[in-house]
Order: C-alpha cells, then sequence, then structure tokens
C-alpha cells in the first residue's frame, strides 16, 4: 500500500472518532484502536469508500449510516452461561455470602442482547435469592437493550445455551426457565421482572446507583487502558463496602490504578471483592 | 525497533512448532506471536511444554500486555489477539473468522497496521483458509511472508492458500524457516 495512504489512515482515524462524538455524543475516542480500525477498515470496505474522510462525510449528514457503524462498533457475541466456569465458582464463592444480605442491588454492565443477565437471574433463583434481588442490566446499544427486554431468543442455540448450563453446575433443567413458541425461547416472567434494561454509556454516563455486585465481561477488552481505568474507577465508587466485581476470564486490574483496593475472591475466574475502606 | 514474527498454524500446527520455537537462541531480539487453532480447550499444557524445550520464555497473551522480544505469546482459545500501535496485546471476542477464534486474518492483519515493514508472518500447516488474507495484509504493509512447504505440510491446504492469495516471499520446510528467519533478521 501506498506510504502516504498508510500515514493517512491514522491520521483520519482519530478525526472521525471525534466527529461522532461531537456530532452525536457517542465517545469511540479511548477504544482500542486495533479493534476501531479493524471496524472501520470492514465498514468502508462493505459500504464502498476509499477513504475514511468520505466516510467521514457521510456520517455527519446520514444518520441511518451512523446508526449501521454503532452496530459495527458494539460487539454483541454473547451466549447463556459463557465461561460455564465463571457461574460455578459465583455459586460457589459470592453466593453463600449474598445470602447474608437481606437485598442485594446488582449492576450487570454491557449486558448486549442479555443472555449472560438470564443466566445470572437463573443462578439466583436456583439459590432462592432472586425475591431479594434488582438487576440493572444496561449498554449504549439500544438496539440490543430491545432484544434483551424481550427475553426471546432463537432455538438454535439452545443446544449450546443447554450444555453450558450443565457445566456450570445448574440445578435443574434450563427448560423449567422458559417456554418454546413459534421456533423461540421465551425465558419466564419471575426472571424479567426482577431485572431493569436501560441505556446507560460506561464511556460517558456516571454512577447511578450503590451496588453490591457488579458483573462487567468481556467489555473493558475494547477499551485502552486509560479508559480501562476509568471504568474501573466508575465501578469502584458504584460500589457498596465489600461489593463484588466480576470481569471477563481474560480481564484484570493489572494496569489500572485499583488493583490495590480489590481483593480476589477467584483469580482464575476474575471475581474480586472491594477491600473496606479503599 | 526490533523485528516481530507472527505465525498461524492449525491442524498439525503444535508439531511444526515443536521444531520451529526451540531453535531460537535466548539472546535474540525478536518477539513471536502465535495463532494455533485448538478449539476451546486452554493452552497451558502445551504452552507448558514448548517452555520446557525452548529457550525463549513461552506464555499465553495477557489483555493489554506489551510485547517483548525473547517472548512467544499464544493467543488465549475462544479470543481474537489484535497488535496496538506501540506493541500492545488486545483480545476481543468478536465473531469467529473462517469458523475461527482466535483467527490468524485477525492477528495478521493488525500487526501489518503496527509493524509494517519490521514484520514478518508466516503461515504453517492447516486444513482452513484462515491466515491467507492475513498474510496478504503483511505482505502489503511492507512485511515478509513465508510459508510452509505444502508439500511437506502435514496439512497443504493452509500454505496452499496463502500461496494463491500472497506469492509469498519464501515457501520453505519446517526445519529451513528457522535458518531463514534468523538470516532476515
Amino acid at each position: 500500500m501506498d506510504q502516504s495512504q498508510i500515514e493517512n489512515i491514522d491520521i483520519e482515524i482519530p478525526l472521525f472518532l471525534e466527529a461522532i462524538f461531537q456530532k452525536y455524543g457517542y465517545d469511540f475516542r479511548d477504544y482500542s484502536k486495533a479493534h476501531i480500525k479493524r471496524r472501520l477498515m470492514h465498514r468502508m470496505a462493505v459500504s464502498n469508500f476509499t477513504t475514511i474522510s468520505q466516510m467521514q462525510d457521510k456520517i455527519l449528514r446520514d444518520k441511518a449510516f451512523f446508526l449501521e457503524l454503532l452496530e459495527d462498533l458494539s460487539i454483541n457475541v454473547t451466549e447463556m452461561f459463557r465461561d460455564p466456569d465463571f457461574y460455578t465458582a459465583f455459586r460457589t464463592q459470592v453466593v453463600p455470602s449474598l445470602k447474608t444480605y437481606p437485598f442485594i442491588k446488582i449492576w450487570h454492565a454491557g449486558c448486549s442482547t442479555g443472555e449472560e443477565v438470564y443466566s445470572l437471574a437463573i443462578v439466583l433463583k436456583e439459590e432462592n435469592l432472586l425475591d431479594r434481588c434488582q438487576i440493572y442490566a444496561t449498554d449504549f446499544n439500544r438496539k440490543v437493550l430491545e432484544i434483551a427486554k424481550s427475553g426471546i431468543y432463537l432455538i438454535q442455540n439452545l443446544e449450546k445455551f443447554q450444555r453450558n448450563y450443565k457445566n456450570s453446575g445448574g440445578k435443574s433443567k434450563l427448560s423449567d426457565h422458559y417456554t418454546v413458541k413459534y421456533g423461540s425461547i421465551k425465558f419466564d416472567q419471575s426472571l424479567s421482572k426482577r431485572i431493569v434494561f436501560a441505556d446507560h454509556n460506561l464511556v460517558t454516563d456516571h454512577v447511578f446507583a450503590e451496588v453490591n455486585l457488579i458483573l462487567c465481561r468481556n467489555v473493558l477488552i475494547y477499551f485502552n487502558r486509560e479508559l480501562q481505568n476509568k471504568v474501573i474507577k466508575l465501578f469502584h465508587e458504584s460500589l457498596s463496602y465489600s461489593g463484588y466485581l466480576c470481569l471477563g476470564t481474560k480481564e484484570s486490574l493489572r494496569f489500572t490504578d485499583f488493583e490495590n483496593n480489590f481483593t480476589d475472591i477467584n483469580a482464575n475466574q476474575k471475581i474480586f471483592k472491594k477491600i473496606i475502606g479503599r | 525497533m526490533n523485528k516481530v514474527l507472527v505465525i498461524g498454524a492449525s491442524y498439525g500446527g503444535l508439531e511444526a512448532l515443536k521444531v520451529i520455537i526451540p531453535k531460537f537462541p535466548k539472546d535474540i531480539s525478536l518477539a513471536i506471536i502465535v495463532v494455533l487453532h485448538i478449539g476451546e480447550n486452554n493452552n497451558d499444557s502445551f504452552i507448558a511444554y514448548l517452555n520446557s524445550i525452548s529457550k525463549l520464555q513461552v506464555k499465553e497473551a495477557e489483555e493489554k500486555e506489551n510485547i517483548k522480544s525473547g517472548f512467544v505469546y499464544f493467543a488465549p482459545p475462544n479470543y481474537h489477539i489484535l497488535i496496538e500501535s506501540g506493541g500492545i496485546i488486545s483480545l476481543s471476542t468478536e465473531a469467529k473468522v473462517h469458523h475461527s477464534r482466535p483467527s490468524i486474518d485477525v492477528l495478521f492483519e493488525s500487526a501489518a497496521w503496527c509493524y509494517k515493514n519490521k514484520l514478518i508472518g508466516i503461515i504453517l500447516t492447516g486444513l482452513n483458509q484462515d491466515g491467507a488474507e492475513g498474510l496478504k495484509q503483511v505482505k502489503k504493509y511492507g512485511g515478509i511472508s513465508i510459508v510452509e512447504d505444502p508439500e511437506r505440510a502435514i496439512a497443504s491446504i493452509m500454505p496452499l492458500s496463502a500461496i494463491y492469495a500472497c506469492k509469498p516471499d519464501y515457501i520453505l520446510t519446517i526445519e529451513d524457516i528457522a535458518k531463514q528467519i534468523l538470516k532476515l533478521l
């Protein structure tokens, strides 16, 4: 590729992200650069643009195109009981302590289409905790929140979900928690009535409640170190004394200022507990 | 800036890596990043094994870790691995590419953007087409492209796809690959 074109792309991308922020308020400026570049280059090829600047012209004038790009930039790959070992650890190492609380507030940040929120609700129900829980499930992408709210998922994925559920130490049958209709499954109302789905952007929005438990799995990996630090700060401020923080299996507090403010509950499954007084 | 080597391998890949990785000396000014398709199993046992037979330090790549010479980084199972400018690892759970996560294409593309003519890319044995597009990107950004000789590879489809896609700089047997890389440094 022409040397000057290579250089131009690295000039154009920050300008493009700035344009999106100024125009629409969505802030991708501190996302992982490699990840953003991959998504933008892909969109550029699919939509037949030759340069990022051409695409910037379009994005400033065409909201529908922006919404399309917003989908590209939001990763919504998820499944029920993703990483079954995490749920096993959660049942054995977090649930016993939650049982001592009169009321439990939970924030599931970056909940995407909701499969992992329902997974959590199922665990809490099987542990007889759900009636004492209020779950806030948030995402910046309104389209995925609609799917999450509906609690309806394609039956095609059921086999994988059931396998994960079983591997996670599920206490009954996954089918106890949903009904099948028109080739889809719909999760039980007893689960969804304890969940509030809401639009919240981890990058630009602030603390909205004090919670006892935060789950934010495979979201921070899309941010650069500075933004990871900022979001962990937000979580630290949102957690009550001795609150729990659950990150994705490959995420850590290592490159943040908050490594010493949490203690490991399960280092492999990335379950942390806020240290009192820090 | 030191050179960086990216390796993509699939079916038969571990056998090939067992030959190549131990050939590198301890004080080499080269960082190595590998995508090996191994399904959803964990990496621990073969990383420990490779470590025991290599002079370089072999480890699983960690999110936002700095890439250093003398290390061999493996993509964790079920995560794509991308390289940030400045040589930092980023992981991703985005959709599979060529039915693969980690995908060779994803690593090679971001490594090409980051390291340009300081990059060497190698496609080894395998039964799918992952890596062909990635190696093309390595070449396009000025890096050196190497493909394992398909006639000698355990599985020839992946090397053949890469050869068709980008006309690589070198087509070599496993035994010659490490020698050639040491000459290129």
